[in-house]
């Protein structure tokens, strides 16, 4: 969460959204939120859990580099 | 009956003087569809309470559509930190539990305009073309 806020004031391409899960059911149906933190880049990247801040970039950009699958 | 005890206003005044300059909260909310939305515009203001570099503006989703697409806000209770302009860090929800203390770090950041990352990822990001939206999912714990 806090890794997705700095991240924004870091790029004015990247907005950083916390969302809660249990307010907004059909997003977390829509991204299937079986755990949390659950981290989604522009609908196709996703992944779990709290990661540190060099992995955290590395799924993040992925979105970038269009190598990723469905999120 | 205010949200934030009397030790958790303390502490929101502490970190709150670690803000470098003006930050303003733009709540979204709507008072049909959503429980929480009078609990975050409460929670929100008790936080302005707490520091004078603290504004809030308070927005209603149906009726002031245009700001709402401006900020890309569709949904409710939505924060929108502002600094010096807006970043595009917004909470979905009301910032409760852990969440409160990722809103109070989101100011504190937004308040500089300065991210504490790494040199290695603010490099990654020069090279960054590709707008990204990142969704952080969350529970009140």
């Amino acid at each position: 969460m806090r890794l997705a806020h700095h991240l924004a004031v870091a790029s004015d391409l990247i907005r950083g959204d916390c969302v809660e899960a249990n307010e907004f059911p059909d997003l977390a149906q829509r991204y299937s939120v079986m755990a949390v933190p659950k981290t989604v880049v522009n609908d196709r990247i996703a992944f779990e859990g709290a990661l540190p801040e060099a992995q955290f970039v590395d799924q993040v950009l992925r979105a970038a580099d269009g190598n990723g699958g469905p999120a | 009956m205010a949200i934030l005890t009397a030790r958790d206003e303390a502490a929101v005044r502490g970190e709150l003087a670690k803000l470098a300059g003006p930050v303003k909260l733009v709540v979204f909310s709507a008072r049909l569809g959503s429980e929480t939305c009078a609990e975050t515009e409460q929670l929100v203001r008790e936080v302005a309470e707490c520091s004078d570099q603290v504004s809030v503006e308070l927005l209603n989703l149906h009726i002031d559509r245009d700001r709402a697409l401006g900020y890309g806000v569709e949904r409710v209770p939505a924060i929108v930190v502002e600094g010096a302009r807006d970043y595009g860090i917004r909470f979905f929800g009301m910032p409760a539990g852990y969440e409160f203390t990722n809103l109070i770090d989101a100011m504190i950041v937004a308040s500089a305009g300065v991210p504490q990352l790494g040199a290695a990822t603010l490099e990654r990001l020069t090279t960054l073309t590709t707008p990204l939206h990142i969704q952080v999912f969350a529970t009140p714990t």
